[in-house]
């Protein structure tokens, strides 16, 4: 089923046959080669427990966080070719660099200016000024900063559904991430909200590589440069989007994109 | 009316309606029973309440809340021991808290999930339905025979810490429990630390439940009287411990660890089990003041939960 993949732009990342498995037993992705291109959105499509999630987890190393999980094989991260996966690199160093999204809104019941900056705070002395200059700009950058710019020491949760989910944009924005993850970033919102944060992917990928990770087909097609199809654990293609939905390959694909299964 | 729709059909069916009947007054003789039950429960607790009110609520005054024991009951008061109920609780507190939030944090974030630490999980579960008495007489081979402690203050307020330690570490386990998985990932994600994501997150969130249950474990350390009796609490106690300010350098004594002890239940034990009217009254009395204790500390318990409720609901 697996087929050469053919990508002609810089990368940013690189697995090269990446398996994983849950708590020593169940193989949840098997021998995954895919290149991430610098500065561009690759999309991860396919059906429930495909594996797109897993492999998503697998670039921050957020499996590490439960014991037993286990990885095996490569992603490079370049320009310095570091192995995201190898357990002699401590997972810290990587979050340092790779951020993410999560598919609920999950803000720190702090307040709004909180949450931004905590990246920051933990990566240690700053003066007071910088914080509030980088903060400000990390919720511009998620189109937030008009709405919350009165009211920064509010609660988070005050914010409704979609600003809660600019809002953790802005905060996995303001440590100024190399890449940025998206595992089903607008599942819990509403169309509107939807729109706004597929316009802010759209303007992020300019300068942020960006892997999403969507069960809207229409999603992938507006906000993705690269989209992967993924079905049991394997890739079963990459191309650039336009490609995988008009004219795939692969049957499979062809068959998914066009909703005869899915 | 009739309604087309299928779901909506209309129970013409007699049958139907007989079983449906019967199973409604079912429902209403189980909701009978439950407030009989309730009832019945809460009049004995009432009647209790109220006889201890009506017995004690007249003898509590001024002179009873600032005298000593004394061999006349008109004279005998509890200052010895309600003040030294509040420095057992002190130091009580002082010492299980810190270890037990300690131990929940550790067992919660850090320890590896395997059978040694099932082990240790069920244990504390099972210390803390040990009876009391056993921590008592636990407390007197370790603290009094071997450390020489003494029959102290420093003795009683450890004996209640390890008696109440269980049940600080469970509450506050189930507290920590409480942060969703979602708001850790958010932290680790930004590149925080375990022990960033604990200090900045899951702990302060979980802080209302930990209060809470702190405040509720002393106030079931401070009516606790079987463990004490068996460290050699003393009942008649007709002197305050030296103060822990001193006027000389450096300005704070310890001494006052090593004094000798009294609390609220017990002088209530010693009074009832005199043979005069007048001796009981004056426990009646007594109870009122602890059970007053109690409340306060139960009113603090919901007080701060509600605080912290308001700014976390997740």
């Amino acid at each position: 089923m697996m087929t050469q993949v053919e990508i002609k732009p810089v990368l940013k990342a690189e697995a090269e046959k990446l398996s994983f498995y849950y708590a020593g037993t169940v193989q949840a992705l098997k021998s995954i080669s895919l290149g991430l291109p610098d500065r561009h959105a690759t999309a991860l499509i396919g059906p429930s427990g495909c594996g797109k999630t897993t492999f998503l987890r697998c670039l921050n190393r957020m499996h590490d966080l439960y014991p037993g999980n286990r990885y095996a094989g490569t992603v490079r991260l370049y320009p310095d070719r570091v192995n995201i996966v190898d357990h002699t690199i401590d997972p810290i160093e990587i979050r340092m660099r790779v951020g993410m999204v999560f598919q609920k809104p999950n803000p720190f019941p702090t307040s709004i200016y909180e949450n931004v900056a905590y990246g920051l705070r933990i990566r240690g002395s700053m003066t007071r000024s910088d914080l509030e200059g980088i903060v400000e700009q990390s919720l511009r950058d998620a189109a937030l900063w008009p709405e919350v710019k009165d009211r920064l020491r509010d609660l988070a949760f005050n914010l409704s559904g979609g600003q809660q989910q600019r809002l953790c944009i802005a905060r996995a924005l303001a440590t100024g991430p190399e890449m940025l993850l998206f595992d089903e970033p607008t599942s819990a919102l509403d169309p509107t909200a939807t729109a706004r944060i597929e316009e802010l992917v759209t303007e992020l990928k300019q300068r942020i590589t960006i892997v999403i990770v969507t069960h809207n087909m229409q999603q992938a097609a507006r906000v993705s440069d690269y989209t992967a199809f993924m079905y049991e654990g394997e890739l079963v293609e990459c191309d650039r989007t336009e490609k995988i939905f008009t004219n795939p390959s692969n049957k499979l694909t062809e068959e998914y994109v066009t909703g005869r299964f899915g | 009316m009739l309604l087309k729709n299928a779901i909506a059909k209309s129970t013409n069916d007699a049958p139907v309606r007989q079983r449906i009947g019967q199973s409604q007054r079912r429902d209403r003789l189980f909701a009978l029973a439950g407030l009989l039950v309730m009832a019945v429960a809460s009049l004995v607790l009432l009647a209790l309440l109220g006889q201890l009110a009506y017995d004690g609520i007249g003898r509590v005054s001024w002179q009873f809340l600032t005298s000593y024991p004394s061999r006349f009951p008109a004279q005998a008061g509890i200052l010895s021991a309600w003040i030294g109920t509040i420095l057992v609780m002190f130091l009580t507190a002082l010492t299980a808290i810190p270890l037990g939030i300690g131990a929940a944090i550790y067992m919660e974030e850090y320890a590896p999930k395997n059978w040694m630490t099932d082990l240790i999980e069920i244990n504390i579960t099972n210390l803390a339905g040990v009876p009391s008495i056993v921590y008592g007489l636990m407390a007197l081979g370790l603290l009094v025979y071997e450390f020489h402690l003494g029959q102290s203050f420093l003795t009683a307020g450890l004996t209640l810490a390890m008696l109440i330690l269980p049940m600080v570490i469970i509450a506050t386990r189930e507290a920590l429990r409480a942060v969703p998985p979602q708001i850790r990932e958010a932290a680790y994600a930004v590149g925080a630390t375990k022990w960033q994501t604990v200090r900045d997150h899951v702990v302060p969130y979980s802080m209302g439940g930990i209060l809470t249950g702190m405040i509720l474990a002393l106030s079931r350390a401070v009516g606790e009287t079987a463990p004490l009796i068996t460290v050699g609490a003393l009942s008649f106690i007709a002197f305050l411990p030296h103060s822990p300010l001193i006027s000389d350098f450096p300005f704070i004594s310890l001494q006052w660890l090593f004094d000798p002890f009294t609390v609220m239940p017990i002088q209530m034990f010693n009074w009832v089990s005199r043979p005069q009217d007048e001796f009981h009254i004056n426990a009646a009395a007594a109870g009122v003041i602890l059970l007053l204790m109690t409340l306060a500390m139960n009113a603090l318990a919901i007080t701060v939960r509600a605080r912290f409720r308001r700014r976390i609901h997740w």
